[in-house]
């Protein structure tokens, strides 16, 4: 292999290129093109079967006149904020505890890690039994003696979404954990010992040197997290299938039930176009400023 | 894709003409009758159908129609049909049919006298596309029905109503004795059939083709339709203590005498006989909610994909057949408290409510129901709309009607 030679670089590695046609086709073929013919249908008024008789925005229009759309996007949010935060914040601070070379860690990791092995489904039929005034917690307690204890967040509208990041911070925040538990042991020992020479406090060695270094770490959690909580569909059809009325509705809910049952395609690609839309405007400057970045640096 | 599916289409067809021998063979039916009283109707086909020869392979998809109907299409248009399936006939399988993915039963129609014994006559119209026949029909069923529990009212210490005012009536008495007035499940196409019930109860026939048929937007935002806003608010109020999900979750709490009455179609009935509860003793059923009596002709009806395999081809006229026959029809509409298709059949088994459904029938006081008038598309909203309604207690009924409003003029 000489260097001079600039053509080569297309047949270097041949082999490695010829392995990965496969997967590029896929990636091609069933994502990109999938998504283009998605984005394509969103303009015609295609019911049940595709047809290709263009409306203009018509689809979008309607969309977000919606009140069920509207709802669904504010859900998100909430749901989004809330699984964010929690999980990040509740995932580290388990994380720390553990790290204090505690006894039985083993132990701990594995219960905390335990919820993650269920599926959405499972979870959502878990705690949609606990939180049923009839059978959960707000009868337990009431037995107990405290009868006007009210807990049913399942069947209030205006707190339904919070009933259901309950279940999804149950679910989630095992996971979180031990990607930050990771996170930590990567930290050079050494630090810690400056640190402590330093006589810089416990929390502020974790807020001002620990968080900072552990960047990467927060990065691949905060996608992990990210992209779960867009496609949450699963956990509301267990827990709530929408309800009460149309209190938890979400977004990708609201693109199969029109895709599927009200037989209208053209509604749902539009729908889906407007979340992959969103999901864009989170990742591109994301991207940019990651993997932009190093190529100056 | 779609190139791809008539081809496959013309190919069944050309082997249609080749049927093979007559012999053994299973054919797979989709349906998603699996509560109860309808797993006991269904079977009353599969035993019959078993017994001319073939094999019923029994393919119950649980979870209503609206979790069952994507399924089934997706397993049509996918290419992998099953040899027959449950739909509401109507506007359902509409597509299907015209993208040549449907068998065309106009032979066996003509052959077996569908067009006579079939009654009422709208019933086969709603299977009819383009002059050809594309489904069986296999039982009337009809949403306008109120069913009362003796036994609550009873404990509350009123007498049983005989409407619908003496209900809304009645329910501070029940709601006093624990009872909750009105059971309306979470899911959403309950609170939408039962707004549908109220307007043709409430509003009369005439109201209610003008609002579905015609698609009338502005009589829907006007004040006659807003007198039914005003009862779907007392049913709103009375219903507000339900907390379960599914249909029959809530024909349950009648059944239990948790709940004084539910507005529902008339396959509730399979689940009270299911819990052996005899109807005039333990339950009342008010047809129309006492107020207007009409049935609505909605129901099942059986659809027949194109098939490729001769054999099964063969074997699904002979179902076609089956369906439609007489002694099965009783069967299957006695377990199912459905009404049969045919009206030449004998129904003396028949209990109170059916003989009241028969009744109206041979009045010929019938409407044609919202699966025949409006699309999949706009059934969904008007369900967004009505269990949002149910739901939410501070939604006003002006601009709930005006949403109503909003739907009927874009329907389809």
């Amino acid at each position: 292999m000489s260097k001079s030679e600039r053509p080569n670089q297309l047949f270097r590695n041949l082999n490695a290129k010829v392995a990965s046609i496969p997967m590029i086709l896929t990636a091609l073929v069933v994502f990109v093109g999938g998504t283009a013919w998605t984005v394509l249908y969103s303009f015609t008024n295609s019911k049940l079967l595709p047809r290709l008789n263009f409306v203009g925005i018509d689809q979008y229009y309607r969309l977000w006149a919606t009140p069920r759309w509207l709802v669904s996007i504010e859900n998100l949010l909430i749901y989004g904020v809330i699984s964010l935060v929690f999980s990040l914040v509740v995932g580290f601070i388990l994380a720390a505890l553990l790290d204090q070379k505690i006894r039985f860690e083993d132990t701990f990791r594995t219960i905390f890690l335990y919820p993650f092995a269920l599926s959405f489904i499972v979870t959502g039929l878990v705690w949609q039994w606990l939180l049923n005034p009839d059978f959960g917690i707000q009868r337990v307690v009431r037995d107990l003696g405290w009868t006007s204890f009210s807990f049913d967040p399942l069947y209030n509208s205006s707190i339904v979404i919070y009933g259901i990041s309950i279940a999804a911070l149950w679910q989630g925040t095992g996971l979180i954990m031990c990607l930050m538990l990771a996170g930590l042991r990567g930290i050079d020992e050494d630090i810690w010992k400056a640190a402590r020479v330093d006589g810089i406090p416990m929390w502020k060695t974790y807020l001002f040197i620990v968080i900072p270094m552990m960047r990467p770490v927060f990065i691949t959690t905060l996608v992990i997290i990210a992209a779960g909580i867009v496609k949450v569909y699963d956990l509301v059809v267990a827990q709530t299938s929408g309800g009460p009325g149309i209190a938890s509705e979400v977004p990708a809910k609201y693109v199969y039930d029109y895709m599927f049952f009200a037989q209208n395609l053209g509604q749902g690609f539009a729908a889906s176009t407007m979340m992959l839309l969103s999901v864009v405007i989170v990742i591109v400057p994301w991207a940019y400023l990651e993997f932009g970045g190093k190529k100056r640096g | 894709m779609r190139y791809k599916f008539l081809t496959a289409a013309f190919a069944a067809t050309v082997a249609l003409n080749f049927a093979g021998p007559a012999a053994a063979t299973d054919l797979e039916v989709t349906h998603w009758w699996t509560s109860g009283g309808e797993a006991a109707a269904v079977a009353e086909f599969a035993k019959a159908f078993d017994a001319t020869g073939n094999h019923w392979v029994d393919g119950a998809i649980a979870g209503s129609g609206g979790t069952a109907r994507p399924i089934m299409i997706s397993r049509i248009t996918g290419g992998d049909p099953m040899g027959a399936t449950q739909f509401n006939h109507g506007r359902q399988a509409e597509e299907l049919v015209q993208a040549g993915l449907m068998r065309d039963l106009t032979d066996i129609a003509t052959k077996g006298k569908w067009t006579e014994v079939v009654r009422p006559k709208s019933l086969l119209d709603s299977c009819t596309i383009d002059g050809k026949i594309y489904c069986v029909p296999v039982n009337i069923h009809s949403w306008q029905w109120l069913w009362l529990s003796n036994e609550a009212f009873q404990k509350a210490g009123v007498p049983v109503p005989k409407n619908w005012d003496e209900f809304v009536a009645a329910a501070p008495a029940l709601e006093k004795a624990g009872i909750i007035p009105l059971a309306v499940g979470g899911q959403p196409w309950q609170a939408s059939g039962a707004f549908d019930v109220l307007l043709a109860a409430v509003g009369g026939s005439d109201a209610f083709l003008k609002v579905y048929k015609e698609k009338d937007a502005k009589f829907a935002g006007g004040p006659e339709i807003a007198k039914v806003f005003k009862a779907a608010d007392d049913a709103r109020k009375m219903a507000k203590n339900t907390n379960v999900q599914d249909w029959n979750q809530a024909t349950n709490l009648v059944i239990t005498g948790k709940a004084g009455g539910q507005i529902m179609g008339d396959w509730a009935q399979g689940e009270f006989q299911v819990a052996g509860k005899t109807a005039g003793k333990d339950y009342t059923c008010l047809p129309g909610l006492g107020l207007n009596e009409v049935i609505a002709t909605g129901g099942d009806a059986f659809y027949f994909p194109l098939l490729k395999d001769a054999d099964k081809s063969k074997a699904q006229e002979v179902l076609a057949e089956t369906l439609l026959d007489p002694k099965t029809q009783v069967a299957f509409n006695l377990k199912k408290g459905s009404l049969p298709v045919r009206g030449d059949v004998d129904l003396n088994a028949a209990n109170d409510c059916m003989k009241k459904g028969l009744a109206i029938l041979a009045k010929g006081a019938v409407i044609p129901w919202t699966d025949q008038l409006l699309s999949q598309d706009s059934q969904k909203q008007k369900e967004d709309l009505f269990s949002e309604f149910f739901a939410k207690s501070d939604m006003t009924l002006e601009e709930a009607q005006k949403r109503f409003a909003d739907i009927i003029a874009s329907a389809d």
